[in-house]
């Protein structure tokens, strides 16, 4: 844990104790976590885990059973109408079909922001292309989303995070089928908000990712089995743990 | 027969003119709407409700009350009807959907048949657009004008509902209200096609014009005006190929519908069939 941050302020993601069923299955029992402002956190746990039931406890779109779920010291209800907290897709559950424009899906990150009526005013444009200009779509900011190659998709997300001004980001899976230069500027952008005193949590398969980019890491089987600093959370028992001896998972980590 | 003369001559019956009126309301309400059942998978929804919407309108009719009432409630409530059956049970969705819209439907004639009075059957199945009745004309452009309203000042959170609930939801928009408010939409609209096209083709109204225009662009913004222009096109052409060769009204909107979309299929400059075997890739 960073003791930089003033003890009077809470923790950017407090998670205590919570507990998360569905029609009687368990799918996160007694979880608990702290990150403080301006941490990359990786999330890391086989399918079904409880990794997206964490995302959708984090963006209140699950009832826990028991437990409480604060960002910034304040209930998810409250940070959602703050604008506070950004859901970066999975690839995989987006129509790239749907006529909509890159300009289109990022001003969709303000629409919190706006009337009822959701019509753009300065602010809205000078956001948007701000975000468009920092993850380098500005270019190709008049296509269509389905003409973008998967480290572009990857960014015009992001991109639409950044122009909702979240200080949370959930990314899902965000290195999956990018290409070089897309995971390159990821990095210098996730290293550009941690400065800025964003929070990211980042779920991946890839223990790769986690050592190079990550300062924290969460390991979930069902519950938070640890959290911490990258290189005290990720040791060989930890993640025997986590993954319970899948060998796919073990191969190519020692 | 000149070309004046075959636009002019059905003009001087008011029964065509108000035919051609409310076709070409209902038309392109009905195709502003198909743009939002054909981005969100909804065309068997708006299928099951159309159907389902039979016993309210009948109901409604034997009360006395706007045929609005009745095809809202029942729209409505069928689909909650389909909610908790797909809950409670093992069954699959899209044969919840068939069983639920099939037994409101064969309750609605069995109503239609208990029901004595100038309400046929023929007319709600099939239409009935040359002989609307006055106190229908004038509901069906209200729930039309209604309708129209409601897509127009929510488009954008319609458009970002049927393409990411999850950002919606995430960023605080009521999604459920969303819901609510294209079913409530589909349900009025259902009504209003009904009294042009009938039960059977309305979801022809809801889906094919929003097809059409999905296959020949890809902007959201141009999409829409493809399917209205589509739609009121097609409520005429089809209006006046019915005069001039005596045949059902709705059959006609239809087919010119379908061959608008089947058109599209073939020529669109991007997705047609034609475009894609030119560049050599394999249908989608």
């Amino acid at each position: 844990m960073t003791t930089t941050a003033a003890a009077t302020e809470p923790p950017h993601i407090a998670v205590e104790h919570l507990s998360v069923s569905y029609a009687g299955v368990v799918a996160l029992s007694n979880a608990s976590l702290r990150l403080d402002r301006g941490t990359i956190c990786g999330l890391v746990g086989m399918n079904g885990a409880g990794k997206s039931t964490l995302f959708k406890a984090l963006m209140g779109f699950v009832r826990p059973s028991t437990g409480t779920v604060r960002i910034n010291g304040q209930s998810v209800a409250q940070a959602q109408r703050r604008q506070s907290v950004a859901y970066v897709p999975q690839a995989e559950s987006v129509d790239w079909d749907f006529p909509l424009s890159v300009t289109d899906v990022v001003m969709m990150g303000r629409y919190g922001s706006m009337g009822p009526l959701r019509n753009p005013r300065r602010r809205d444009h000078e956001a948007v292309r701000h975000s468009l200009e920092l993850v380098e779509l500005w270019n190709l900011r008049q296509r269509q989303i389905g003409e973008l190659s998967g480290g572009q998709r990857k960014r015009a997300f992001l991109a639409r995070a950044l122009a909702q001004g979240a200080s949370v980001l959930l990314l899902d899976e965000p290195f999956n089928g990018v290409d070089v230069r897309t995971e390159k500027l990821m990095a210098q952008l996730f290293m550009a908000f941690r400065r800025e005193r964003r929070t990211l949590l980042i779920s991946t398969h890839d223990m790769d990712h986690v050592t190079g980019f990550c300062d924290q890491v969460v390991l979930i089987n069902k519950t938070v089995l640890a959290y911490g600093e990258t290189g005290e959370v990720f040791t060989r028992e930890n993640l025997a743990l986590t993954f319970g001896g899948c060998p796919r998972y073990e191969e190519g980590w020692s | 027969m000149d070309p004046v003369g075959w636009f002019m001559e059905p003009l001087h019956h008011v029964f065509m003119v108000k035919a051609l009126l409310i076709s070409t309301v209902v038309g392109g309400v009905c195709a502003l709407l198909s743009c939002f059942m054909t981005l969100k998978g909804w065309a068997l929804m708006g299928d099951a409700v159309s159907h389902a919407v039979l016993p309210g309108v009948v109901i409604a009719y034997a009360l006395g009350l706007p045929l609005a009432v009745g095809a809202f409630v029942f729209g409505v409530g069928s689909v909650a009807v389909i909610g908790l059956v797909k809950q409670n049970t093992r069954v699959k969705e899209d044969t919840v959907i068939g069983l639920v819209f099939t037994g409101f439907f064969a309750l609605g004639l069995i109503l239609v048949s208990k029901v004595r009075s100038s309400l046929d059957l023929m007319h709600i199945l099939f239409g009935n657009v040359l002989g609307i009745r006055p106190q229908d004309f004038q509901q069906t452009l209200v729930i039309s004008a209604l309708v129209l309203v409601v897509l127009l000042v929510f488009r954008r959170d319609l458009v970002l509902f049927c393409f990411d609930p999850t950002h919606a939801r995430s960023i605080g928009i009521s999604t459920g209200f969303l819901y609510y408010l294209l079913l409530s939409s589909l349900s009025l609209a259902a009504v209003a096609g009904l009294q042009t096209v009938g039960i059977i083709l309305v979801v022809a109204m809801l889906v094919t014009p929003g097809a059409t225009a999905y296959l020949l662009t890809d902007s959201f913004g141009t999409m829409t005006v493809l399917a209205v222009t589509s739609g009121i096109f097609s409520s005429l052409l089809g209006a006046y190929l019915s005069y001039w060769s005596d045949a059902s009204p709705a059959g006609c909107i239809v087919v010119v519908q379908t061959l608008l979309f089947v058109m599209a299929m073939v020529f669109a400059p991007k997705h047609g069939l034609l475009q894609r075997a030119f560049n050599n890739q394999p249908p989608q």
